[in-house]
């Protein structure tokens, strides 16, 4: 690290962040590197909405095979943002709260359903996200 | 208000650069606070003092780096999205420091808006 880092005082603050991806994961890098991004923000135990839209729900299908294309295979890091969610849920004295959202417009365009992804989903129309977009703090986008 | 921003593009090829350059520009000169400017994907490459444009066009390098010693803007460059494009110290621009994810949750959490530039 160079330099002085400058640190801002953050101590009680807890806001909503929304990670929205929209691309399909290999393509480009933005999948991974928001993915990267979320997990980071886990540590801070900031309430997170990790939405999946357009070709971005494709970044959590299941059955992703790429040693063909050369690239590591990253699917399995959401299984982490599962696994923090849990722990979210069952921790009462933590109040942190993720969501693992897919729009359900996306995935009918799309021919898939729930079951398709490597992690639980909650699946919501398009209207209704924009609702709970307008509920977030802080929105990250790939 | 107090901003803070991220870049996700590489000078010149996609105008996120220009466009987050002129916004902080203009947001300063309304007097806003600018808390921290992260620079993340291609963005790193604003960070590139090799970079080397035509003369008359513009230095979006050089312009970021004069945000940083002019008004004391934060510039920071995600290490490992530097590591990946190979920015590192040797090669950093004027004003720019290497740092982890954890300042882009940060500024998020203590800034009023994050602003996102991208393509």
């Amino acid at each position: 690290m160079s330099d002085t880092e400058i640190e801002y005082d953050t101590e009680g603050v807890v806001k909503k962040f929304m990670y929205v991806n929209r691309k399909a994961p290999y393509g480009t890098i933005y999948a991974l590197e928001v993915l990267e991004a979320v997990l980071i923000s886990a540590a801070f135990e900031q309430h997170a909405c990790i939405v999946f839209i357009d070709d971005g729900v494709y970044q959590i299908r299941k059955g992703q095979d790429t040693a063909a294309i050369n690239m590591k295979n990253f699917s399995k890091t959401y299984g982490i943002i599962a696994m923090e969610k849990e722990d979210a849920d069952e921790d009462e004295d933590m109040d942190m709260v993720w969501r693992i959202i897919v729009e359900k417009e996306s995935i009918e365009a799309r021919g898939l359903s729930a079951d398709d992804f490597i992690v639980e989903v909650e699946v919501i129309a398009s209207a209704d996200l924009a609702e709970i977009m307008a509920e977030q703090e802080v929105v990250i986008s790939g | 208000m107090k901003f803070g921003i991220q870049v996700n593009e590489g000078p010149f090829t996609h105008q996120a650069s220009d466009s987050a350059y002129l916004f902080v520009k203009a947001a300063i000169e309304k007097g806003h606070q600018v808390m921290r400017v992260f620079f993340y994907y291609d963005g790193v490459n604003n960070a590139n003092k090799l970079s080397a444009p035509q003369s008359d066009d513009r230095n979006l390098v050089k312009l970021w780096g004069a945000l940083a010693t002019e008004h004391n803007v934060d510039l920071v460059v995600c290490v490992a999205a530097a590591l990946r494009r190979g920015i590192v110290e040797e090669n950093l621009a004027e004003g720019f420091r290497i740092s982890g994810l954890g300042q882009l949750t940060e500024v998020g959490m203590a800034a009023d808006r994050l602003v996102v530039f991208g393509d």
